[in-house]
């Protein structure tokens, strides 16, 4: 196709995503390097019978105006990366050099908001990304084993959790896992411990999340392995067993092979999903216990005064973290494709 | 599946049978408890008593004679005006996937049929592009929206769901047009039709399943976002998402939490239709991307 016909036809989406993506990211980026206006303070003289003293206070016209006139703030260079809501940088070098002991370093850190969000937005992708694909192998070696009129309905509900608005997939399930609900109540009575609340301690507020995040995913893997199953060369499996191999030894040295381009590519996928991790946070209202880059990107947006160069700093920050997370990922496919073309 | 490798154990069957069967009911009990919650009063969905009183509705027959109420549904549809949120979801959703697939088709066509190496590199970009966080997207648009005085509105929000849709919909319907053979277009430009009329008279009169299966998923991604909606727009354009979140954060007071449980299972109803008619479009299109690699 010549270039300029390409170009006619690919025009309009990429006009879009130059727009409202790649804009995006260069506006985010600018608006890092800026902050708040600082209050105008002025100075006030109240003159009273018992002589005449100076008190500061805040000119609210003023800051108002300012802020009115020039919206971004002005300019503080990488000032808002390294200050406390951020990278810390002074804060984890003190309490590096004050450290008791590297248990109380730890936790000091894990008090700073962006190293909180962080561990959590890891530890909920590289947890839920291998138990999903586990999962999904485990229902679609199930299901694929089941009489034929029962396979339809089963994908039917599976599908369920998948398509669900995480927002309102999370809120169903929080509303089960509370104190008075279905799933909270029972989990008491089998622990027979009354007060057990999961959404009181950080641990089981964690596990509750990375359960959603399973419980909504692992359909994903199901029906992307399911497909594939069904392309399995059955020559190759009766000669497994010819050759004496076990039903387990057969799924473990000639399907799970045969799947492996299925795994690269649901892990691609989930670690993209995963990494951005949202709505189930507010939607269990867990903001308490746990907290993801996105979401404190949206508490800063969404605060009473949005507080935009904070949250853009956020977003560069993560911004980064989805590009090491896709590096070896762009450096795969690179290669490949250069393998192709020669 | 009669052949010899598919036989198994009667233990392994019942093993299997039975992990089946626990799946099915974890992936579908939380649905059928909140759609019979529904119908209850919060005494009974939250039961500080026994939690069987919400199968029977003890508390619901006290408060209103009836162990079945839809008094939740009126409220959240009527008092809470949640018909206004469904209709602006109806509005938000079906242009974003009427202009997502335009936009979609063309670049796709574009995409599968040029051989050109940048070709290869617009679908790299797309693809760091679907990766990237919503809601950092969100924060760059945000400051110069309101400097624009754009922000809040319905267009707004549909034009920054087409963009946050473009890659994916341009990988799919990429490796679908790969599909459609080179011949049937370049038979059509040898018999003298340019590039676009081949498009308009050759192509599209055969893309509808591949178009239909990305509509599904554009469908989706809009109808289920709560990043962009809830930023995006003002209080009086929110769309189902958003304005079920702001059910929970306004007031605890009694009865208020039913509004959303009952708004929850209105919204959830769409894509259980949704899936109930196009479920082998659903499962294709997942594995369209895969299967090939």
């Amino acid at each position: 196709m010549p270039h300029k016909t390409f170009f006619w036809f690919i025009f309009p989406s990429l006009a879009a995503m130059f727009l409202f993506i790649a804009m995006p990211i260069v506006s985010v980026a600018f608006q890092s390097l800026f902050i708040e206006h600082e209050q105008v303070l002025i100075e006030v003289e109240n003159c009273g019978p018992f002589g005449c003293e100076t008190e500061t206070i805040i000119d609210n016209d003023a800051t108002a105006a300012i802020r009115e006139a020039e919206p971004l703030g002005r300019f503080n260079g990488l000032g808002t990366y390294f200050d406390r809501g951020h990278l810390a940088t002074s804060e984890i070098g003190e309490a590096w050099s004050t450290r008791e002991s590297l248990g109380a370093f730890v936790s000091e850190v894990m008090n700073l908001p962006f190293y909180r969000a962080l561990a959590f937005t890891l530890t909920y992708t590289f947890v839920c990304t291998p138990l999903i694909i586990l999962l999904g192998l485990a229902i679609a070696l199930g299901v694929n084993a089941l009489p034929k009129m029962f396979k339809g309905p089963t994908i039917f509900v599976s599908l369920l959790p998948m398509i669900i608005t995480p927002l309102i997939g999370s809120l169903i399930l929080f509303w089960m896992i509370d104190a008075e609900g279905v799933i909270g109540k029972t989990l008491q009575v089998l622990f027979d411990d009354p007060d057990l609340s999961l959404k009181a301690s950080p641990a089981l507020t964690w596990i509750t999340l990375i359960v959603y995040g399973v419980w909504s995913s692992a359909p994903f893997a199901f029906v992307v392995f399911y497909a594939g199953l069904q392309t399995v060369p059955e020559d190759t499996l009766e000669a497994a067993m010819v050759d004496g191999a076990s039903r387990w030894e057969r799924v473990r040295y000639v399907v799970v092979p045969y799947l492996m381009p299925l795994v690269v590519f649901i892990t691609l996928i989930q670690l993209m999903d995963n990494f951005r991790v949202f709505e189930p946070i507010v939607g269990f209202s867990a903001s308490a216990n746990a907290t993801s880059l996105s979401y404190i990107i949206f508490a800063d947006l969404r605060g009473d005064i949005a507080r935009f160069n904070s949250a853009a700093a956020t977003s560069i920050l993560t911004i980064i973290g989805v590009a090491i997370l896709l590096t070896p990922v762009l450096i795969r496919t690179w290669r490949d494709f250069n393998r192709k073309r020669t | 599946m009669a052949s010899a490798a598919m036989k198994r154990s009667p233990t392994l069957a019942i093993f299997a049978t039975g992990f089946v069967i626990l799946w099915v009911i974890i992936a579908s009990f939380p649905f059928l408890w909140t759609l019979w919650g529904s119908f209850k009063v919060q005494g009974d969905f939250f039961s500080k008593a026994d939690w069987t009183n919400a199968l029977w509705g003890t508390r619901t027959i006290v408060e209103t004679g009836d162990a079945f109420t839809t008094h939740a549904y009126s409220g959240a549809w009527i008092d809470q005006e949640f018909w206004r949120a469904s209709l602006n979801t109806f509005i938000v959703v079906f242009f974003t996937v009427i202009i997502s697939l335009t936009f979609g088709t063309l670049g796709g066509y574009a995409l599968a049929r040029s051989g050109y190496r940048y070709a290869f590199w617009l679908l790299m970009i797309a693809l760091v592009f679907r990766a990237m966080p919503h809601i950092t997207l969100v924060s760059g648009y945000l400051l110069p929206f309101f400097e624009w005085n754009v922000w809040g509105h319905l267009p707004t929000s549909i034009i920054v769901l087409v963009a946050i849709n473009q890659p994916f919909t341009l990988w799919m319907l990429h490796s679908f047009f790969l599909n459609i053979p080179k011949d049937l277009d370049e038979s059509a430009m040898v018999d003298g039709c340019t590039r676009f009329q081949a498009f308009r008279y050759v192509i599209i009169p055969v893309m509808w399943p591949g178009v239909i299966t990305t509509g599904l998923f554009s469908f989706l991604l809009a109808y289920n976002d709560f990043a962009v909606t809830a930023m995006l727009l003002s209080q009086e354009n929110q769309t189902m998402v958003p304005k079920i979140a702001s059910f929970l954060g306004s007031t605890f007071e009694e009865g208020n939490v039913m509004f959303a449980v009952a708004a929850v299972v209105s919204a959830t109803a769409p894509l259980f239709v949704l899936i109930l008619f196009f479920q082998r479009q659903i499962v294709s299109g997942l594995t369209a991307g895969a299967v090939k690699g």
